[in-house]
């Protein structure tokens, strides 16, 4: 009675199998595929596609980087150094800013864990992922922009 | 002066095999392009891609460019391999694919070899390739290829049985196994319908068992990728391992024919008993079509197999065979005795 129980399942699930894969089959101008260089104009990422990182700058040219370094001691192969200066803030307090974030765009893997690991939410991974350069060197970032500040709140 | 008349007189016999030779080749060639196509967007529509799109409308032109590139590139034979065999493997693959196409009608008095044990001999010629299989794998000095070869031994030796079971039930009931009077005893309705059950059971051993025996997915153990690189013809490459790759659809080809022919009619048109108005309709549709649409669809299926099941392990496979498909298949060829003996057919 089991041999005819297994024939019976078996028939049953290649049956349901086929079923799924026939239903795609029928549905094939559903297809996911991307055709990319055509469709760059309208390509849409996902909002979790992990392109390149950005340091999030406001309209006053002001960006959240206390330069604790927390995201160079998370990144696991080096890409991100923080140069940090001594500022002097207006109670006379002697204070550590940020210079400039440097990332190292060839070494990175794009983990996010920079990302995950900054304290204040200053780091995001953008959507842009056309990086392709001639000359290796431009692939080295600062990250900061010119003049920028760190935001009054977090002084 | 006896040469020359005897040169005359067989002079029409050799460019009529000449000819045929070309139209064989040509016919294997086209067959070999549209099927690795249509393979490609089966296999895409079932996977929600989109397939080969970028060279020609559609991508039709996609097979033709990889077969250029096949052509041109080198057939490397390794340093060790036994040289002969190891050249002669992939002819002996492809001439057991064409010997066995031969008694298949593909429309009325459209055959090559009109034989009388045209039922016993395609599956007969389908096996020989086994030797070439086997030879492929030994001579390739490759331990990848040896097993693939030796599963490919085990595999035909035992799924040979299942289909030659199944092709036995509708020869009991034909009484013949000529391809012609199969066809021809088809003419009030085909096989599938007018059997009952148990020639629908036979036909889906048939599908079973040949997809094993043509080495298709779920059962390509002889060259499972992500265990033995690519099996037998690991070592090929070139216009030998585009043999391979022919052959392989040449026999999916000949598999499905087969099926079409004893199951689904042949080049028969779709006829239902005595409705005369409706057969008449259906008549006016040529028999290539018919015969070419029914292997369409059964190779459909067969890719649908592939592409929807994962690959049986050896012990499975051997399992699945002489457990299950072989009992099963000999008390289905007692109930289509009884069929036949009682006449219940219709």
């Amino acid at each position: 009675m089991s041999y005819l129980k297994d024939i019976y399942r078996s028939m049953s699930s290649m049956l349901s199998g086929m079923q799924l894969t026939g239903h795609y089959f029928m549905n094939f101008r559903k297809a996911e595929t991307e055709q990319y260089p055509d469709n760059r104009l309208t390509l849409k990422m996902s909002p979790r596609f992990k392109g390149e990182l950005t340091l999030l700058h406001n309209v006053q040219n002001m960006h959240k980087c206390t330069g604790c370094s927390a995201c160079q001691l998370a990144c696991p192969n080096g890409s991100i150094t923080i140069l940090e200066k001594r500022e002097l803030t207006e109670d006379g307090k002697n204070k550590k800013r940020l210079q400039t974030f440097v990332w190292q765009h060839s070494m990175c893997t794009f983990c996010s864990l920079c990302v995950d690991s900054c304290p204040t939410g200053a780091l995001k991974m953008e959507q842009r992922f056309e990086f392709t350069v001639a000359d290796r060197k431009t692939l080295t970032k600062t990250l900061n922009k010119e003049g920028s500040q760190l935001a009054p709140d977090l002084r | 002066m006896s040469l020359s008349i005897s040169l005359i007189t067989y002079f029409p016999i050799i460019i009529r095999l000449i000819l045929s030779v070309i139209g064989v080749i040509c016919f294997f060639a086209i067959l070999g392009l549209f099927l690795v196509y249509a393979e490609r967007k089966v296999a895409a529509g079932m996977q929600l891609r989109l397939g080969p799109n970028r060279v020609g409308v559609f991508g039709i032109a996609q097979t033709v460019a990889d077969t250029i590139k096949l052509i041109t590139k080198e057939s490397f034979t390794p340093g060790m391999a036994d040289k002969f065999l190891f050249f002669l493997a992939p002819f002996i693959v492809i001439i057991s694919a064409t010997l066995a196409l031969a008694p298949i009608p593909m429309a009325k008095g459209y055959q090559f070899w009109n034989i009388d044990v045209g039922v016993i001999y395609v599956p007969a010629m389908a096996s020989l390739s086994i030797i070439g299989i086997l030879m492929a794998g030994w001579a390739s000095n490759n331990k990848y290829s040896l097993i693939g070869a030796m599963r490919s031994g085990a595999q035909i030796v035992s799924y040979e049985l299942s289909v030659g079971l199944s092709l036995l039930s509708i020869v009991i009931l034909t009484g013949s196994l000529n391809f012609n009077e199969i066809v021809m005893s088809q003419d009030n309705g085909w096989w599938i319908f007018k059997g009952h059950i148990p020639v629908l059971i036979s036909f889906i051993i048939f599908i079973i068992a040949s997809t094993a025996e043509i080495n298709r997915t779920p059962f390509d153990l002889p060259e499972a990728e992500s265990e033995l690189t690519a099996g037998f013809h690991t070592e090929y490459s070139g216009i030998q391992f585009a043999m391979f790759f022919l052959s392989e659809y040449v026999n999916m080809f000949i598999v499905s024919a087969v099926a079409a022919t004893l199951f689904f009619g042949g080049w028969m048109p779709f006829h239902i008993g005595h409705w005369a108005a409706f057969n008449d309709i259906m008549n006016y549709i040529p028999g290539p079509i018919w015969f070419f649409g029914k292997s369409l669809f059964v190779i459909f299926l067969i890719m649908w197999f592939r592409w929807t099941f994962p690959r049986l392990r050896i012990d499975q496979l051997l399992n699945l065979e002489w457990k299950y498909m072989m009992p099963i298949s000999l008390v289905n060829l007692l109930f289509v005795t009884l069929i036949t003996i009682m006449g219940w057919h219709f």
